[in-house]
């Protein structure tokens, strides 16, 4: 996407509450977090080349964490944002750590295994969790005393770092250490014979995928203001690991248009028709069917396919 | 002692429905690397449709028996008309099997409501057994009975028909068995069917125990990937052992300590797994 | 001084197979050694524990003095050693140079920055290309992989092999698949070849390899039958028998 396209997008995202009622201000949140989400996983498996099915594990740690800690600790999100993105990246490693152990199929079981060790442990301890109750009451951050519970003040600060997340992101891909990243996920055994530690790199990229799920997971719990264990089901991570693949794995766009689309689906396709799965789970096949490397990749070889033929 | 006697029958046939349900999965992933996700789904439709049969009418063992052929048949529809035209796209196979998933989830909350439906077991085994002064789960009893048989069945199919020999040949050596001349096309479709005939059968079996409900595959596919992955793809005698294990760990665990059931359940699936990746007795790799 | 490579006593089994018996091997710097054996006799499995790919039963290697026995594969690399595989393991989607850059990039400290931008370091692209003129693919450096032929992605498979300076460079078939006419140009390459690289090469094609090689160790089923220079090795009964055809 050339740099022109990409401004305007920033422009038009950046004037939406301008545009639209509040409504539609929210849902723009709620996607752009969803975004963030599913920018994360694809670190893991578009760029290293890791299938997880346990990527929830990271947005309900840190949803969960910053919750417990501004209602049982009484900490204010200063002190509380930070120790959250912390605590929930140290677990991050050390469930890497774990996982890394195998690859493959055992490497998808373990990253579900884990996150439902999580979700278990959300729904049963009921003493910190609240268990099926979920934990509610909680605030919105006011940086630089920003009053952030208007909901065009929290998009703009959710617009903002999701900018910041792609970012970084659309940097660390382009980097020396992304290029090895990538180079693992086509040829590990090659890479380690030029002297790549591929599981290094491996595990450097887990944790750098669990530290922005973590921050997609702050964002979703001040949106929200409630959290709850489904976030941390099955479910979850399947619907953010559809967003990537179908998005379109391996590509910085990919994740934010499946991300639109899972979250589009979920909250107008419930509107209408009351069984959403069933429309999520068809479309999903119809895209794996009809463009397997994921509606970005499809798009792109079409628009191709279609400048050749003019020629 | 009845406590533990209870928990011990009731562990037996939780394993026991585990193993049918692994088997069809580690049969499938064995063979044509697929890790079907919809595999918990085809579990729940089995239960659903036994449940339906039951109510029409039909005999228990009827009901099961058209429980598992129903899912036989839509295991082949899905080989056929999706998995087949991903071969090779591994990934793509795994994001298909679990929009299915999602699918199968939501048709049966369609077809049979959100209250889960209870299934009566046959009059003869609905009632325990009592010897020596203790109950005997009787129905249990069964569950474990066709488990063990349908095991053993499998185990015969896969080492002394052809059709077994054929399924081994494929898994060590796809290239070679199609140069020797096995028609891996029929071939995936059978195994794929007889997975889901596994699948359904268990569901079937599991009614009177677990009842069919929504949610059911979403609680039984981790526990089956669990099974295969802790015994090792590829074994069948490490899937029998795992679906045990698992079977015992997830009812005590839910008796004793029921705010760590699931951690007791993950935990030491994980420290084996984290430490011996290829399983329990896996030779193949995952 | 040390030997490039110095193998004792190397053993290994699968499931009841000797695969590798009791293989005694040893390479000056710089010397170019032949292995050669008919199919099965364990020459791809002496690569792979060389290179750290296979854990032997018994026995050790050193390299330049060091002892490898029980190092990593990476950390083979940084001692000096750079191997090129028999079936092509390039990156089809990525350009000549990038692939070569990777390998270049794997013995820089560069590799572990997540901040600037890869293709601002114009001194690794720079070198990258020099390798690939030095293999005659200059002028495709930035054609894909998957654009080039057969005979072309061989020799960017040698281009990355050199891309370390090795001390050692394993070169299993590199001419496997080749044409008459790039087999002519690959070996001219491989004998263009620094003195300060020593290589030790599978092969099957006798004229060129023996055209090579100036020291020869023939295998059969995985113990070391005859070694010695070209003309000692050839002319041995026990070569002709087994491998020559009688």
């Amino acid at each position: 996407m050339n740099k022109l396209a990409l401004l305007l997008l920033l422009a038009a995202l950046a004037l939406l509450p301008a545009l639209v009622g509040e409504y539609y201000v929210n849902l723009g949140s709620q996607i752009l977090i969803a975004v963030i989400f599913a920018a994360s996983l694809n670190l893991l498996v578009g760029y290293a080349g890791l299938t997880s099915l346990g990527h929830a594990a990271y947005l309900g740690l840190s949803a969960y964490i910053a919750g417990w800690l501004a209602l049982r600790m009484g900490m204010s999100h200063a002190f509380a944002a930070p120790i959250t993105l912390l605590a929930t990246t140290a677990i991050g490693g050390v469930f890497g750590w774990i996982a890394l152990r195998a690859s493959g199929l055992s490497f998808l079981m373990l990253t579900l295994a884990l996150s439902q060790v999580v979700w278990g442990l959300a729904y049963r301890w009921t003493s910190v969790t609240n268990g099926d109750n979920g934990l509610s009451g909680l605030t919105r951050p006011a940086p630089f005393g920003i009053d952030l519970e208007n909901s065009n003040a929290y998009y703009w600060f959710v617009l903002l770092i999701t900018v910041a997340v792609m970012g970084v992101i659309g940097r660390l891909v382009h980097s020396p250490f992304g290029a090895s990243l990538r180079g693992t996920k086509d040829q590990a055994r090659r890479m380690s014979s030029m002297g790549y530690n591929v599981w290094g790199i491996r595990w450097c990229a887990f944790v750098g995928a669990s530290f922005l799920g973590a921050v997609a997971g702050l964002l979703y719990v001040y949106f929200h203001k409630y959290v709850h264990p489904s976030v941390l089901s099955v479910t979850s991570s399947a619907e953010v690991l559809l967003s990537v693949i179908a998005g379109g794995a391996g590509t910085l766009a990919g994740p934010a248009v499946g991300a639109v689309l899972v979250v589009l689906l979920k909250n107008y396709a419930s509107g209408y028709i009351e069984r959403w799965n069933m429309l999520l789970g068809a479309v999903f096949v119809f895209i794996v069917l009809v463009m397997p490397h994921g509606i970005v990749p499809g798009v792109r070889g079409l628009l191709t396919r279609g400048k050749e033929g003019k020629r | 002692m009845q406590f533990w006697l209870t928990q011990t029958f009731n562990s037996l046939a939780l394993g026991g429905l585990l193993l049918l349900l692994s088997s069809g999965f580690a049969l499938i992933f064995g063979l044509m690397r697929i890790a079907n996700l919809t595999h918990g789904a085809l579990f729940m439709i089995g239960a659903y449709v036994a449940a339906s049969a039951a109510r029409a009418g039909w005999g228990f063992a009827a009901a099961v028996v058209l429980a598992a052929l129903a899912t036989a048949l839509l295991g082949g529809l899905i080989e056929r008309l999706i998995l087949r035209r991903l071969t090779g796209n591994a990934q793509a196979q795994v994001l298909a099997t679990l929009g299915l998933s999602f699918i199968a989830a939501d048709m049966c909350l369609v077809l049979w409501g959100g209250d889960p439906i209870p299934i009566a077991p046959p009059g003869w085994l609905a009632g325990p057994v009592d010897w020596f002064g203790f109950s005997f789960p009787s129905y249990r009893i069964a569950v474990i009975g066709v488990s063990v048989v349908a095991a053993a069945l499998l185990y015969v199919l896969m080492e002394r028909t052809r059709l077994g020999a054929r399924i081994r040949a494929g898994v060590d050596d796809m290239p070679m068995a199609r140069a020797v001349g096995i028609r891996a096309s029929a071939l995936f479709t059978s195994v794929f069917c007889l997975g889901a005939l596994l699948a359904g059968l268990g569901g079937a079996v599991g009614g009177p125990m677990l009842s069919a409900y929504p949610g059911l595959d979403a609680d039984m596919l981790p526990l089956a990937l669990i099974v295969v992955i802790l015994g090792g793809v590829g074994s069948l005698m490490g899937t029998f052992l795992a679906s045990f294990i698992i079977g015992f760990l997830y009812t005590f665990g839910t008796a004793l300590v029921p705010d760590l059931a699931y951690v007791i359940l993950f935990l030491p699936m994980i420290v084996v797994l984290a430490f011996r990746p290829s399983g329990l007795m896996g030779g193949a790799r995952a | 001084m040390n030997a490039a490579l110095e193998i004792r006593g190397l053993k290994k089994s699968f499931g009841g197979i000797a695969v590798t018996q009791d293989v005694h091997l040893t390479m000056e710097p710089g010397e170019r050694r032949l292995i050669i054996g008919p199919n099965g006799a364990g020459k791809t499995t002496l690569f792979g524990l060389i290179a750290g790919e296979i854990r032997p039963d018994a026995g050790s290697i050193r390299i330049f003095g060091q002892d490898v026995t029980r190092m990593t594969v990476p950390a083979r690399a940084r001692c000096g050693l750079s191997r090129t595989y028999q079936i092509i393991t390039l990156f089809p989607q990525d350009t000549l140079a990038h692939n070569v850059v990777l390998g270049l990039l794997a013995v820089a400290s560069l590799r572990h920055n997540p901040v600037t931008l890869l293709r601002r370091h114009t001194a690794l692209h720079d070198r990258a290309v020099e390798l690939l003129e030095g293999v005659g693919l200059g002028s495709k450096a930035m054609h894909r992989v998957a654009d080039v032929s057969y005979g072309e992605q061989r020799r960017v498979e040698l281009a990355i092999g050199l891309a370390q300076a090795p001390r050692l460079l394993l070169l299993d078939e590199p001419l496997a698949g080749l044409s008459q006419d790039e087999r002519t140009v690959v070996q001219r390459l491989i004998a263009q070849v620094p003195r300060e690289t020593a290589i030790l090469m599978i092969e099957h094609d006798m004229d060129v390899a023996l055209e090579f090689a100036e020291q020869i160790t023939v295998l059969h089923y995985g113990k070391v039958l005859v070694e010695g220079d070209r003309k000692t090795v050839v002319e041995h009964p026990k070569t002709r028998e087994i491998y020559l055809g009688h």
